[in-house]
């Protein structure tokens, strides 16, 4: 087995490296255009607002929506934690009566703290289960709908299985019960085709350091038409309308862009590729480790990930076997807290399966040679943690 | 084109654009534990490390946030619960807009704030979260904030201080201020932006809840993914010394002067590059598109709320009167020269002889 001259990075649900397009684009906005796109009365400031709305109108596009409908925000987690606070609490300053939010027991944990955090506000907090596959079934949805809820937040992808919700449906029923819709799609831009009209949601989360963008940026799509309503978490200068108040950072917006253009382009063609990566990495695999399990929906998954239950081993011992394979047992956030997945818990696996399951991220960067050096180091590892 | 607005963006210094540069090659996530996710962490807590040291506090109580709003959205949000709020009259609108009912602490024709009213609003019943800006964004005036937080401590009320426009132009140390926490912002010390920090006096963190949640990220103080690369930028750009503008900024002012203007906030102690210059009678907008079509580019107040048309509430605090509405910020940047003074100058003096003719 060859040894790559740098580590084989197949973490890419924690984050993916920026693409060198973006960065290139970046740049110019780091150093000459470094005004400030609210000082629009002089042309620096009126160059960098020029790029921040060009760069809108393609995280726009990405999803299906016009450029009015976008906020920008330092990342995914601001955004849930906007869309989620920020509807209860300006529906509660209305005098909006209803106080359940229904969410689900695998979404992300800023999802889950925001919503619980709300319960300490007085509101009533709903965390609804998943079928062993990962998906949340969409009778259940409609049990926790009798009640009069505010606020549905359902992801559209997983961030460990990869596994893909059926938003549509779960939106459909939702808006039918009166709730707004709010999807986590952090995982989900340039991964599978968004549209905000055809899903019919109400406010959608996007990370650009998710697909390929930089890291600090990511916006809320904030629906125009009914418009939806916020209460900002940021007050200030008044910038994105007063949703959300702080500089720009023009260079990062910029890239988001640029990040947002190339997946709407080459999303068809890297899933394609990914998934026959992936297919290469699994039949590999499981070849090699029998009783090897792949954990959450097959057929409803993004074409990256690979969540994968040892018959023996435990994960953190394959890790450590295999040092030149950059994986990861889960969340990035948590993953420095030994902790097993509470994902994969809610998915109906026991601690002890949870601690030999790995996640693979494969992306737009990973080769085949990447592939099946993963797949011999990881067979190694397996055979190396029989024997100990 | 001359850039005088330095207050709105610094220009990139050269130690930042190399850091991040650096920095955006990193692939990892730094919360992962692989080695990239190692690497990118490294980079975070040398950040983290460096800005303590620079900025008096202990790395443990540096919070990164997205940028300066963020730092004093933050600092509110945890420590107003169950205190009153006062705040000085001349905040940033980041401080005002988080707590729009908030006490205000008046400030004298100076534009620096009364010590005296402070005593006496905090012998009135209740714990106080005070925040005071240490140097104003449109005035470059400083507070007296050591003395101001012994008044604080002397009534146990907590003291935020916004020192976004001061960090960069001049020696900052959280701890020998005497603060509770201190708001920083990358980009307008020569970082990238899309970061800042709140940084907490040791004692602060009993009082401490998230403003953004989920993750667990910087010791559960901070949800999201850290920004790294422009974080990296931010530490190097703060580790670079103030620059000496204050010749450069006399300069520019005994030009304007000469030319009829009257600078606001003389009588107190400033900040090296700023300088707010007010011509009787010509409407603030008027000089800056003046200024823009000559070249150079300032601004009429704060640039968040640049597209607006407002008299400055920093300078009617100050009982500027009408000239609030007729004052124009010049900032300069750490990279301004001499040539870009010159340029100003008569670029100011044409703009003045011909508005003040016209106004006539």
């Amino acid at each position: 087995m060859q040894r790559p001259n740098r580590p084989v990075y197949l973490d890419n649900q924690a984050t993916t490296p920026c693409d060198p397009r973006v960065v290139e684009a970046m740049l110019p906005w780091f150093t000459e255009q470094f005004g400030n796109p609210a000082s629009v009365e002089h042309v620096l400031g009126r160059a960098a607002e020029a790029a921040v709305e060009e760069a809108r109108g393609a995280v726009a596009a990405l999803i299906g929506a016009s450029s009015s409908e976008i906020v920008f925000t330092s990342g995914a987690t601001e955004s849930n934690n906007l869309a989620i606070k920020g509807a209860a609490r300006f529906a509660r300053s209305m005098g909006d009566p209803r106080l359940r939010i229904v969410t689900v027991a695998t979404e992300h944990k800023c999802v889950l703290e925001s919503v619980s955090d709300l319960g300490a506000e007085g509101f009533e907090p709903v965390f609804l289960p998943v079928r062993p596959d990962g998906l949340l079934d969409p009778a259940t949805l409609d049990a926790a709908l009798a009640e009069p809820t505010l606020l549905v937040s359902v992801m559209a992808v997983n961030n460990e299985t990869g596994v893909i919700q059926d938003i549509p449906a779960l939106a459909t029923r939702a808006r039918a019960a009166g709730a707004l819709f709010h999807t986590d799609a952090a995982q989900a831009g340039g991964k599978i085709a968004i549209d905000v009209r055809a899903w019919d949601v109400d406010l959608l989360s996007l990370s650009a350091h998710k697909l390929y963008g930089p890291k600090g940026i990511g916006a809320l799509f904030v629906r125009r038409r009914p418009r939806v309503r916020l209460a900002p978490l940021l007050s200030g200068g008044g910038q994105e309308r007063g949703l959300r108040s702080g500089t720009l950072p023009a260079p990062l917006i910029v890239g988001f862009g640029v990040a947002a253009r190339l997946g709407l382009a080459e999303q068809a063609e890297d899933e394609a590729r990914i998934f026959a990566l992936r297919s290469r990495l699994l039949s590999a695999l499981r070849a090699a480790v029998p009783g090897l399990r792949l954990n959450g929906s097959a057929g409803a998954r993004i074409a990256g990930n690979l969540n994968l239950t040892f018959p023996e081993a435990t994960a953190a011992g394959l890790m450590e076997a295999a040092p030149d394979l950059c994986i990861s047992t889960g969340s990035a956030c948590s993953s420095a807290a030994i902790e097993p997945s509470y994902v994969l818990r809610a998915m109906g696996l026991s601690a002890a399966e949870a601690a030999r399951t790995l996640r693979v991220g494969i992306g737009r960067f990973t080769s085949a040679a990447d592939i099946d050096f993963a797949a011999a180091a990881l067979a190694a590892a397996h055979t190396a943690a029989l024997a100990a | 084109m001359t850039y005088l607005d330095g207050n709105a963006a610094e220009p990139l210094r050269p130690a930042a654009r190399a850091a991040l540069l650096a920095a955006l090659e990193q692939v990892g996530n730094p919360s992962s534990v692989h080695a990239p996710g190692r690497a990118a962490r490294r980079l975070l807590e040398e950040a983290r490390e460096s800005l303590a040291a620079g900025f008096g506090a202990r790395p443990a109580d540096v919070v990164f946030t997205s940028g300066g709003t963020e730092a004093d959205a933050l600092a509110l949000h945890a420590f107003a619960p169950g205190r009153r709020v006062i705040i000085g009259a001349t905040e940033h609108e980041a401080i005002r807009a988080a707590v729009p009912d908030a006490e205000i602490l008046p400030v004298d024709r100076s534009g620096v704030a009364d010590l005296a009213a402070l005593q006496a609003m905090l012998e009135a019943n209740g714990p106080v979260l005070l925040a005071l800006m240490l140097a104003n964004n449109e005035t470059g005036v400083l507070h007296p904030i050591a003395e101001a937080a012994r008044i604080c401590r002397r009534f146990g009320a907590l003291l935020h201080v916004d020192a976004v426009q001061a960090a960069g132009r001049m020696p900052v140390d959280l701890s020998a201020l005497g603060a509770t926490s201190l708001a920083l912002s990358s980009h307008k010390l020569g970082g990238p932006t899309g970061a800042g920090a709140l940084l907490l006096a040791p004692e602060a963190a009993q009082h401490f809840r998230p403003l953004i949640e989920g993750g667990g990220q910087e010791r559960g103080r901070r949800g999201g993914t850290p920004s790294v690369a422009a974080i990296a930028g931010f530490a190097a750009a703060a580790r670079d010394a103030p620059p000496a503008l204050k010749p450069l900024r006399d300069e520019a002012e005994q030009a304007a002067c000469a030319a009829g203007a009257i600078v606001l906030g003389t009588g107190a102690p400033r900040l090296d590059n700023t300088t707010s210059l007010a011509l009787p009678s010509v409407k603030a907008e008027t000089q800056v598109i003046a200024l823009d079509l000559a070249g150079v580019a300032v601004s009429a107040g704060a640039a968040c709320s640049s597209g607006k048309v407002a008299e400055s509430h920093v300078l009617k605090a100050m009982g500027a009167g009408a000239l609030a509405g007729q004052a124009i910020r010049v900032s300069l940047p750490w990279n301004a020269t001499i040539a870009d003074v010159r340029h100003f100058a008569s670029a100011y003096a044409e703009m003045a002889a011909r508005l003040l003719r016209v106004a006539a």
